[in-house]
């Protein structure tokens, strides 16, 4: 086997991850359970080798709390929209499929605000382009060009509150830049 | 009444909120599958609404259970939720979108179709650069 070894330092969130299942499923955080769930973690990400995912290695709880809450009161909120667009709207509802060009072009980035802005009820990814790292998202009650104005720019929000909490440093700057202008 | 009771009381009240409008979430879902008119927003409906659905049952689960070690399964379960829910939901979107289950005349803006059918007009002038576009 040629593959380069992972380091320990980008593969320590996975095994922290394994070990927290391994807890979470026996429901027993004891130092001598976790010690073997470990030692099982070691052995599977060891056995069963998948290329690393790139870390930024920045990773700012002070910003991941109040953007998890929001994330929270946006899925709530915008849950309470779609039952009433299904009740009230039903058939006659008017959607869109737009395209949103991503500021970065990170994997896990794009991934990342996929899946942010699918759970949040209204927007669903229907294409990725890795190439330009656009998304193409086909939302929910979008009936004239300034709601698609206006989708477009909520989902380049939830790319920069991602950027805040786990984008790399020039990620950083040039969100900052941007914001500053 | 006892302050050991009325933290009961209190912790039975939010639970019963959180029970009855989780279900509420889950109607929604349905009530949304026979109302929305095609396979796209129906997927709306039927993926999402159900991620606060679940949150809600399974934070009154957790309350009314007093283990502080159901908690980690619980979250547990609905991060599994969280990570499983949008790639489905993208998966249906995209064969849907792909084999046209969609009612175009819904549409108020479409920013993909002049995208497709450019991909389409570059495979038929040269088809043997089609199998190269096989991810995109």
């Amino acid at each position: 086997m040629s593959r380069r070894r992972v380091s320990l330092r980008q593969e320590l969130p996975l095994l922290v991850w394994l070990v927290f299942v391994w807890g979470a499923l026996w429901q027993n955080f004891s130092p001598g359970n976790l010690l073997f769930g470990a030692v099982l973690a070691i052995l599977v990400a060891r056995m069963f080798y998948l290329p690393p995912v790139e870390l930024s290695g920045r990773f700012s709880i002070l910003q991941a709390i109040p953007f998890a809450l929001q994330f929270v009161g946006k899925v709530a909120a915008a849950s309470f929209q779609v039952f009433y667009l299904a009740v009230a709207r039903g058939p006659k509802v008017t959607n869109a499929v737009v395209a949103v060009p991503l500021r970065s072009h990170s994997d896990l980035m794009v991934t990342a605000t996929g899946h942010v802005i699918s759970l949040i009820p209204g927007s669903l990814v229907v294409e990725v382009d890795r190439s330009t790292s656009t998304l193409y998202v086909h939302a929910l009650n979008v009936r004239n060009a300034d709601d698609v104005v206006k989708f477009r720019r909520s989902v380049r929000d939830a790319e920069a509150g991602l950027i805040r909490v786990m984008g790399t440093e020039e990620e950083l700057a040039a969100l900052k830049q941007e914001v500053g202008a | 009444m006892t302050p050991d009771t009325t933290l009961d009381t209190v912790i039975d009240a939010v639970s019963a909120v959180f029970m009855v409008v989780g279900a509420a979430m889950s109607l929604g879902a349905a009530i949304g599958l026979l109302r929305f008119p095609d396979l796209m927003s129906r997927m709306h409906a039927a993926t999402k609404p159900q991620v606060l659905g679940l949150f809600l049952l399974l934070a009154a689960v957790g309350l009314q259970l007093r283990t502080w070690w159901i908690w980690p399964v619980l979250l547990l379960a609905w991060i599994f939720q969280l990570l499983t829910v949008p790639v489905s939901a993208h998966m249906v979107g995209r064969a849907g979108y792909r084999t046209k289950h969609l009612h175009r005349e819904l549409l108020s803006t479409d920013e993909l179709e002049a995208v497709v059918q450019k991909a389409a007009a570059k495979d038929a002038a040269d088809p043997a650069s089609k199998d190269d576009d096989g991810s995109a």
